[in-house]
């Protein structure tokens, strides 16, 4: 049955399932402006909660007067720690297995911290108020850097922490050390970099960003004290988590909670925290007995929720003299600010950062990464890629181009040296990961003949010559990145957020005139889920994509799921979502065999109907059947036809890709011009190209952004420099480039339809392909390793350092 | 972000306007477009309690050009002046500069009476208005006077203005000579890293005047006289266009920010002067 | 706080709203007059998600107080067609996949059709430029330009002709 005939061709493409670029569901109410978010929403009496915010970033909070705000007409409530503690909620336990203040108890630990939250009856009167709180700060020395943080007489930023010598994850080995975390072999490690024909060794930093998703955190909690029931809508890419942890926190039993995540605007890992707006509003709700929404500005979120990245990351690179790795060396100093408040898996304090082997075959690895507590705020989540991903893949793929430098040798061809070969898969990693399917050299050959590698470095060459001598002042950059990914966290054994496994679900219900209902533990912030879902179904069910509604977000309706980030729901509730659909097929051939008077032996699976093997013209559709089951009584079958599918996923997939990005730059103003930029993802079988097209020009531009300017900056007294979007670098439509998109597909063997999962890709893959040009481009004047935002000065400086300019 | 309260007036007309300014004293200002005083107030960095509105009077609006004389209102939005046809003949660096200022919905709202009077050394037009060497009106309890741009800005946000004069309209004249605005930003919406407005004339090939402003350097504008005169008489090759540069950079004091460190900022001005010297000689 | 009586049109009918004088625009639509399809992003005007027009001008409703749009003549995404159908543009945007979470949408729209009613043959680099005012964090701009680019050629059955 695999031709596809006329009649059968139409009838598939009247699924609109995998594989077609279906429309997206959810635009006609996005485009009308009928979305749903969070501060969309409005309920009778509602108040309004905001924070009074530490200017300091490390100070003594020595008293707190409420009374000239409490005196403000329309004021309600002023709470401060002191009104927590009783509660035991003035700390909560982060994702990362530390604690973190929800308002300053005793001190402050970086700027920007919840110090009070201000209660009043609306938003203005609550701007008021804040400016009427009065608070008496002592200021303590301040610590920005991580490095000093760990020298012996370095003030000790968490009393709280005094004395105890080891942490959730191990040892501390200083007042301001949080964790070591290592994987891999050190000692073989260490004597193959010592023993190897060539080693390069470097630092490279990824400095510290921020998800900054165009709507900011935010919620509206409601205790109905005649039921005893907490609803909370807010922005949560894991509604069901925030339910959990609001029950353990709050004691309201689960069942009286209800988690609703609306409708999302953007997430890329900075909704994935609980943060103290969430708590102070819940406890000012159950205090109050009224709605009561927080939203952060965006001064706020900038400063006070989930940075991204600040790993300062210490490589070294062993070689043959020709060419092939012997050995990897990685020790990181993490910032993670204040608290440890990473959203990791609980055995994971450094995510999956020992995926920093990348695409490469190497025999002997050694990561070990070293957590550290700063004056700045805490975080550390997963922006736009699985956890600590995109800093391993910027590592690994930093260090090759140092090693080309080392070896003298073309930066694509050593890659192509040292890829794991298609027949090693599944392949093992030196630090122990089983990497699911992959074919590096088809996309690496397929992109460099794509964009005419071999051209391109002649033009180079040719520029490099012109700039010598004089008749230029632009250099051409070809910034190359093979990355692979580590997404779809994860199997239960090893990956679990503060102990719920990291499963996902999917359950389905058809109505009897065939049309269905699915409603799965992820909540898309952008992703599609509602159009994409449904693809996944219509070709596992039979049923019009377009008649498969898909529902998320709200923990009342939806079966438990651990939520979307570290691309973990097309890996992982794609998956629930299949064998749901499955399930449903399986009982659906029973009913079929039962109608059509045949063992279920006798069926065969078409499209959308079970067919009888060799007589084709005997069948019944799965419309039908849905009819069929709600109406018929059917010897040993139960009425209805729903199943409900939890998925534990056997292994993470391993999504790669391979993108080339030719800049100029010019070395005069420090600026850069894009010039071309392909990305060719694998991301196994493809469910709707037009939005995996859309989700890697995303990806590519947030890449962009942060490799070419975007950062959280802090003076050296803890001062954010970076609060609003004046100086917190997104690009616009004029600065970023036009992308081509290219893909091979090598399906997963493990996931039910082969699917590995796309948005986080192009952030991964993209910020070294950004910064390797930028590198490209001043490597034949020697330059090695210059730290990211490659923003107009840092290139300058660059050429600075190089002696290109006659001006200093 | 929100502001703190404030009382509002919408004068109908000038007089009215500087009355309410009168009675108030410190405690009032004026808002044109309000794209800087506005996200100034919503930071809580500017304290406005009567915040005097002047979009009705409409002796601000409108541009004229006669007699060679270009006469534009203060509430002239930024818009307004790149799709002002007159405007881009008689002076056509209106036009190039202001499509470099912050982005289209600002430019709507943005008028150029605000940009040139609040003082703020990162607005674009305080430069070009010292490079076109326009006059500004200012109108008070007295009446109308006239203040050059070249001697209107003393530092950040202090001006020749009192504070209960209004900018009203500023007048420049019409010219021919070869133009340039160029600006380094980091993004659209940014203010200048380095700006440098020239305008040249030529006497077959030799540079017969020059005016030469900068923006973003100092805590004002710089009008720098020295750069205009290294280039009078020259045939603005390199080696006056160095000079040019030389003099521009002695009159700025620029200061560290996210743009960059001050080494910098002497770098990008070198290279914002020299390229407008280059682009306004090749126009001439 | 003193309030203000405010009388303004948005999507063609007249509105007399009771506002504080430093109320922001956004706020008014969105909390008075239950328009919430404007959002809020960045509060300083940089992100234009607040976008929406006001007297023929793509405005930035966060930094506009409602005092100043006493008379103004206002129109919000939800009045750019009658309700549950979409105008070319939003139409253009589903078919391209011009948006991703939704939320800088509105303001794009909004400000796209200013965009093309002042220029309806923009080249693309007219597109980039003159949607320069609107962030988006999702799509990376390139179905959104191409979106309105569909847009300005489907409402120019002459410039298609012309080509």
């Amino acid at each position: 049955m695999n031709d596809l005939s006329p009649d059968r061709a139409e009838r598939s493409a009247k699924l609109k399932g995998l594989g077609h670029s279906r429309k997206r569901v959810e635009d006609q109410r996005f485009t009308q402006g009928r979305g749903n978010y969070v501060d969309d929403i409005k309920m009778p009496d509602m108040l309004f909660g905001d924070f009074v915010r530490s200017p300091y970033a490390h100070a003594r909070v020595k008293s707190i007067n409420i009374d000239k705000a409490m005196a403000l007409p329309g004021v309600i409530a002023v709470l401060t720690a002191k009104d927590l503690e009783p509660l035991s909620l003035h700390w909560m336990p982060t994702l990362a297995g530390d604690k973190q203040m929800v308002l300053a108890d005793g001190k402050v630990l970086f700027q920007g911290q919840e110090v009070a939250f201000v209660i009043a009856e609306d938003r203005y009167i609550n701007a008021d108020a804040i400016e009427l709180v009065e608070v008496e700060y002592e200021e303590l020395p301040v610590i920005t850097d991580p490095f000093k943080a760990l020298e012996p007489d370095a003030v000790v930023l968490r009393e709280d922490l005094a004395g105890q010598t080891s942490g959730a994850h191990g040892e501390r080995k200083h007042h301001n050390h949080i964790f070591l975390w290592e994987a891999g072999d050190k000692e073989a490690t260490e004597q193959v970099v010592e023993t190897a024909d060539v080693v390069a060794e470097e630092m490279v930093y990824y400095h510290r960003t921020h998800p900054c998703p165009l709507e900011t955190c935010g919620c509206v909690a409601s205790m109905d004290k005649v039921t005893g029931k907490l609803t909370l809508w807010g922005t949560f890419q894991a509604p069901h988590v925030v339910r959990t942890v609001a029950s353990l926190l709050s004691g309201i039993e689960e069942h009286n909670i209800r988690v609703v995540s609306p409708d999302i605007g953007g997430g890329f890992g900075n909704k994935v925290g609980v943060y103290p707006g969430y708590v102070c509003s819940i406890v000012a709700s159950i205090v109050t007995g009224k709605p009561v929404k927080w939203i952060e500005d965006r001064m706020d979120n900038l400063m006070a929720t989930a940075f991204a990245r600040d790993y300062w990351m210490k490589g070294k690179i062993a070689a043959t003299k020709d060419g092939k790795i012997t050995g990897l060396h990685c020790e990181v100093t993490a910032d993670h600010g204040a608290f440890d408040a990473c959203a990791d898996p609980t055995k994971f304090p450094a995510g999956f950062m020992n995926i920093c082997t990348g695409s490469y075959d190497i025999p002997v690895a050694y990561l070990g990464v070293d957590g550290v507590y700063t004056n700045k705020a805490p975080g550390g989540v997963a922006y736009r890629c699985s956890f600590r991903v995109t800093e391993a893949a910027y590592f690994i793929e930093r260090m090759i181009e140092v090693l080309a430098i080392e070896l003298n040798m073309d930066a694509a061809e050593l890659r192509a040296k040292n890829f794991i070969r298609k027949d090693q898969f599944p392949y093992t990693s030196a630090m122990g990961w089983e990497y699911d399917s992959g074919d590096y050299h088809t996309a690496w050959d397929k992109a460099l003949t794509a964009v005419g590698y071999d051209v391109l470095r002649a033009e180079q060459a040719e520029r490099v010559e012109a700039f010598k001598r004089g008749e230029t002042r632009k250099l051409i950059g070809i910034g190359l990145s093979h990355f692979t990914e580590i997404v779809g966290a994860g199997p239960v054994k090893n990956c679990d957020i503060l102990g719920m496994g990291m499963f996902d679900s999917c359950e389905i219900r058809i109505h009897p005139t065939g049309s269905a209902i699915a409603r799965l533990g992820t909540i898309s912030q952008g992703q599609g889920h509602a159009t994409t879902f449904a693809q996944i179904l219509a070709s596992e069910i039979g049923l019009p994509a377009d008649s498969i509604t898909v529902e998320e977000g709200d923990t009342d309706t939806a079966p438990y799921g651990l939520g979307t980030y570290g691309s973990r729901s097309t890996p992982v509730a794609g998956a629930a979502a299949a064998m749901a659909g499955r399930k449903i097929r399986a009982k659906a051939q029973m009913i079929a065999a039962y109608l059509l008077e045949v063992h279920d032996g006798d069926l065969e699976w078409d499209i959308d109907r079970f067919v009888v093997k060799g007589a084709p013209e005997q069948f019944k559709t799965m419309a039908e059947i849905a009819y069929a089951s709600y109406n018929q009584a059917i010897p040993g079958v139960e009425p209805g036809l729903e199943a409900v599918s939890y998925y534990d996923p056997p292994n993470m997939t391993y999504p790669f890709g391979a993108y080339i990005c030719v800049m100029e730059i010019d070395v005069d103003t420090g600026t850069h011009e894009i010039r071309q930029f392909y990305a060719l993802d694998d991301c196994g079988t493809r469910i709707n190209p037009m939005i995996i097209e859309g989700q890697v020009h995303g990806g590519l531009t947030e890449a962009l952004a942060i490799a070419m300017g975007q950062e959280i900056a802090y003076d050296e007294i803890g001062n954010v420099k970076t609060g609003t979007l004046m100086d917190f670098f997104i690009p616009t439509a004029w600065e970023t480039p036009t992308y081509t998109t290219d893909f091979t597909e090598t399906p997963s063997p493990h996931h039910p339809i082969g699917a590995k999962g796309v948005g986080e890709s192009p952030n991964v893959g993209g910020v070294p392909a950004f910064s390797n040009a930028v590198h490209d481009a001043f490597r034949p004047f020697g330059l090695r390793q210059a730290h990211m935002p490659h923003d107009h000065w840092r290139i300058w400086k660059i050429g600075n350092d190089l002696g290109l300019h006659d001006d200093v | 972000m929100i502001p703190a309260a404030f009382d509002y007036h919408r004068p109908q007309g000038i007089e009215d306007a500087i009355a309410i300014l009168q009675k108030h004293g410190d405690d009032a200002r004026v808002i044109a477009g309000g794209h800087s005083l506005i996200p100034m107030m919503k930071l809580r960095m500017a304290e406005v309690p009567n915040l005097v509105d002047l979009q009705d009077i409409e002796s601000l609006k409108g541009i004229t050009i006669q007699n060679g004389r270009v006469n534009i209102g203060a509430m002239v939005t930024q818009h307004e002046l790149i799709t002002n046809e007159g405007l881009a003949a008689a002076a056509p660096i209106m036009r190039e500069a202001a499509l470099q200022i912050a982005d289209p919905q600002v430019r709507y709202m943005g008028t150029i009476g605000g940009n040139v009077a609040n003082g703020d050394p990162g607005n674009d037009m305080p430069g070009l208005m010292q490079c076109l060497d326009a006059t500004f009106t200012l109108f008070g309890p007295d009446g109308a006077r006239g203040v050059k741009a070249r001697d209107f800005y003393e530092g950040a946000y202090m001006t020749e203005r009192d504070d209960e004069e209004i900018m009203t309209a500023i007048h420049f004249d019409a010219s021919t000579a070869g133009y340039a605005y160029e600006k380094q930003k980091r993004k659209i919406g940014d203010y200048a890293t380095a700006a440098a407005a020239v305008m040249l004339t030529k006497d077959g090939q030799t540079c017969s005047s020059a005016a030469i402003a900068l923006t973003n350097l100092s805590d004002t504008p710089i009008w720098s006289q020295g750069a205009g005169a290294a280039l009078i008489g020259t045939d603005c090759g390199p080696a006056a266009i160095k000079a040019a540069v030389a003099a521009g950079l002695d009159d700025i004091d620029p200061s560290e920010d996210n743009r960059g460190p001050i080494a910098f900022k002497y770098h990008a001005a070198r290279m914002m002067i020299s390229r407008a010297i280059a682009s306004a000689w090749a126009r001439a | 706080m003193t309030k203000m009586n405010i009388s303004l049109t948005v999507n063609g009918q007249v509105h007399e709203v009771e506002a504080e004088p430093r109320q922001l625009l956004i706020h008014l639509l969105r909390e008075d007059l239950n328009l919430t399809g404007a959002h809020i992003g960045c509060e300083t005007s940089h992100c234009g998600a607040c976008t929406v027009e006001m007297d023929g001008k793509s405005v930035k409703a966060c930094t506009v107080f409602a005092a100043q749009a006493q008379g103004a003549d206002i129109t919000t995404i939800e009045g750019l067609a009658e309700p549950g159908t979409l105008n070319v543009l939003q139409e253009s945007f589903r078919e391209h996949h011009g948006l991703q979470c939704g939320y800088c949408t509105p303001g794009m729209i909004t400000r796209a059709h200013r965009l093309l009613q002042e220029n309806p043959t923009p080249t693309e680099e007219d597109v980039r430029f003159g949607m320069a005012g609107n962030l988006c964090r999702c799509t990376g701009y390139q179905n959104i330009v191409k979106s309105i680019m569909a847009a300005a050629n489907e409402l120019n059955p002459a410039k298609e002709a012309a080509e």
